[in-house]
């Protein structure tokens, strides 16, 4: 299990500092400087506006002193926003992301998993196509088709939801975002989950307990589930990344206080110290998560931790 | 045309009879209904594309200040008019064509750049592959769109940058596809009888290892081409891909739903579009997949 971690972590450092460095030079080179979209400013204005952000030294003592701050946490001041630090944001915005991506989450594994099993159980009846026609079609409407429809049927026209915002979270407010984020998901999860249920009942230990006089809901329950759904735990880096770029869609169309309308603001006002921070921390973020799920496979795997 | 004689050329033709791989996956996929449903509805997408506009009365940006939020087959307006007064049909072809040039011409760049890279580095092996594979996985498992954004950001919506940075991202699942079967092919006789006969490595990757990865290619290709069409579409829905007046499918869905309450229809008909053309690839790829697949041969 060490092991296991010492290698990943020996591929995720690296990663991340690339991360970070690239960010960092994309950004540099800019053409133009980031202020250029206000209003003219006057050489030695502009001149004292980069020496404040520290954007009059050497290209590499920037990296450095960048790279310094991240490693403490520190990404810098926004440079739309006066005053307020790149952190500052984070901290105000998080919550509703994290809240909106863990119930969608949840629900999309609830709702995934169970159609999964149902649909092997079924194989090639009309259950299962169905379930997979679902799949499909929740593979092939990106989040960006599914929110204006839904809201424009059951918010403006049945009038059953409110159309936007957030109201701290309350349940009618999170239907809707929670259900387009989810969607793709219980699409991928089903068919992931469906998969491995008929491999699995295939498979001998299956037939062992079936011999052995078991009852069906105990075989499939005790014996074939925990198998089906281990791929499931390596699709956790992928659900996340896939929510993070979700939620960009969700909460600018719902118009939800969260980290991802943030990131879409600071990117079209090119706030380019908020962008680059928002970066490193979602790619930190998906690091984080492909570890999890890594080390997460091995723990319940005892096949991958021999190997 | 063969080149040769004749009794030559029925010889290889004959050859190539005998041969019935391909023949034998064309006939699997035409089987297939929704295969061939999609190529059907694909290919009327594409003519609708290139030669819709001609049939069109409108131009794709042509403001009308009298023809505002006309509704659809009102005004000599099919699919109805947005809240400049341009007609939705035009704008829908030119945003359709827009979309699937962008996926075609990005698909290309990941095609070039992956099968290159997959192909040399399953070839070549050892050290070499190992240092190719390795930067493949550090890119994999960084946020792609995220950075989409920061150099849509950083240097401006311009629809090349677009191409090249979308393209960029999706050679790497190529990569890793074109490398697994290199591997398999590298140990086939034929390439031992290639390099017997003193041909370079060069010469036995693009000449005899390449042509035989087109079936594996061929799939990813048809199911990469709906991704890149939801990348860019993501982006203009966003407001960093296509820049007005011009139009892609992502535009026209963005500009619905901020106009659905008074013109349902600038929605609903790009919506439609956009996922009828994406289930059209979808339905093709699988299809192919299943039809090429080796363990059903």
């Amino acid at each position: 299990m060490l092991r296991l971690l010492f290698r990943r972590l020996l591929v995720a450092i690296p990663t991340l500092f690339l991360v970070i460095t690239i960010a960092f030079f994309m950004m540099r080179a800019a053409p133009g400087s980031p202020f250029v979209n206000e209003r003219q400013l006057s050489p030695e204005v502009e001149k004292a506006v980069m020496a404040e952000f520290g954007m009059d030294r050497p290209l590499v003592e920037q990296y450095v002193n960048y790279l310094k701050g991240v490693a403490v946490g520190d990404f810098g001041p926004s440079l739309k926003y006066r005053g307020r630090t790149v952190v500052d944001i984070l901290k105000e915005n998080y919550k509703v992301s994290l809240k909106l991506g863990l119930s969608s989450i949840l629900l999309a594994a609830l709702i995934g998993v169970s159609l999964g099993i149902i649909a092997a159980l079924r194989q090639n009846r009309m259950a299962d196509y169905l379930t997979m026609a679902v799949a499909i079609l929740g593979v092939c409407i990106p989040t960006f088709v599914t929110a204006p429809l839904l809201v424009l049927a059951f918010a403006s026209r049945l009038g059953w939801l409110p159309t936007a915002g957030w109201n701290d979270g309350a349940l009618l407010n999170m239907v809707l975002p929670v259900t387009v984020l989810a969607l793709p998901q219980i699409a991928i999860i089903s068919r992931l989950t469906r998969a491995g249920m008929i491999e699995v009942l295939r498979s001998n230990y299956i037939r062992t307990a079936r011999a052995k006089g078991l009852p069906e809901s105990l075989i499939v329950r005790k014996h074939a589930l925990r198998a089906a759904i281990l791929p499931l735990v390596s699709y956790l880096g992928p659900a996340c990344a896939g929510l993070l770029t979700g939620s960009l869609v969700v909460e600018k169309i719902f118009n939800l206080p969260g980290l991802g309308k943030f990131f879409v603001m600071s990117a079209l006002q090119r706030d380019y110290t908020v962008v680059m921070g928002m970066v490193i921390v979602y790619a930190l973020l998906i690091l984080a998560l492909n570890l999890i799920a890594d080390m997460l496979y091995a723990a319940l795997d005892p096949r991958v931790r021999l190997s | 045309m063969i080149p040769g004689s004749p009794s030559r050329r029925a010889l290889i033709e004959n050859a190539v009879k005998g041969r019935s791989l391909w023949d034998d996956a064309r006939r699997r996929l035409l089987r297939n209904k929704a295969a061939v449903t999609g190529m059907i509805v694909l290919a009327l997408m594409v003519a609708l594309a290139i030669v819709g506009p001609f049939f069109v009365s409108f131009n794709y940006d042509t403001v009308t200040k009298t023809d505002v939020w006309m509704k659809p087959l009102t005004g000599g307006h099919l699919l109805g008019a947005d809240s400049l007064g341009r007609d939705l049909l035009a704008r829908l072809l030119a945003g359709l064509g827009v979309s699937l040039a962008i996926g075609v011409v990005a698909t290309s760049v990941s095609l070039v750049i992956g099968v290159a890279w997959g192909a040399v580095a399953g070839y070549v092996g050892g050290r070499i592959d190992e240092i190719m594979m390795r930067i493949v996985d550090t890119l994999y498992s960084l946020p792609f769109i995220f950075f989409v954004i920061l150099l849509m950001v950083t240097f401006g919506r311009n629809i090349f940058l677009i191409f090249l940075a979308i393209g960029a991202v999706e050679w790497l699942t190529m990569s890793r596809i074109v490398r697994g079967q290199t591997l398999s092919l590298k140990s086939k006789e034929f390439i031992e009888a290639a390099r017997a006969a003193g041909l370079s490595s060069g010469q036995i990757i693009f000449r005899h290892i390449v042509p035989n990865l087109l079936g594996p290619v061929v799939v990813y290709v048809t199911l990469t081409i709906p991704a890149v069409i939801i990348a860019e579409s993501f982006l203009s829905f966003l407001g960093l891909g296509v820049q007005p007046p011009m139009a892609s499918l992502g535009t026209l869905i963005a500009i619905g739903a901020q106009d659905m309450e008074l013109a349902p229809w600038l929605l609903v008909f790009p919506s439609v579009t956009m996922v009828v053309t994406l289930m059209a690839f979808n339905f093709i790829g699988d299809g192919l997949r299943d039809a090429l697949d080796p363990k059903d041969r």
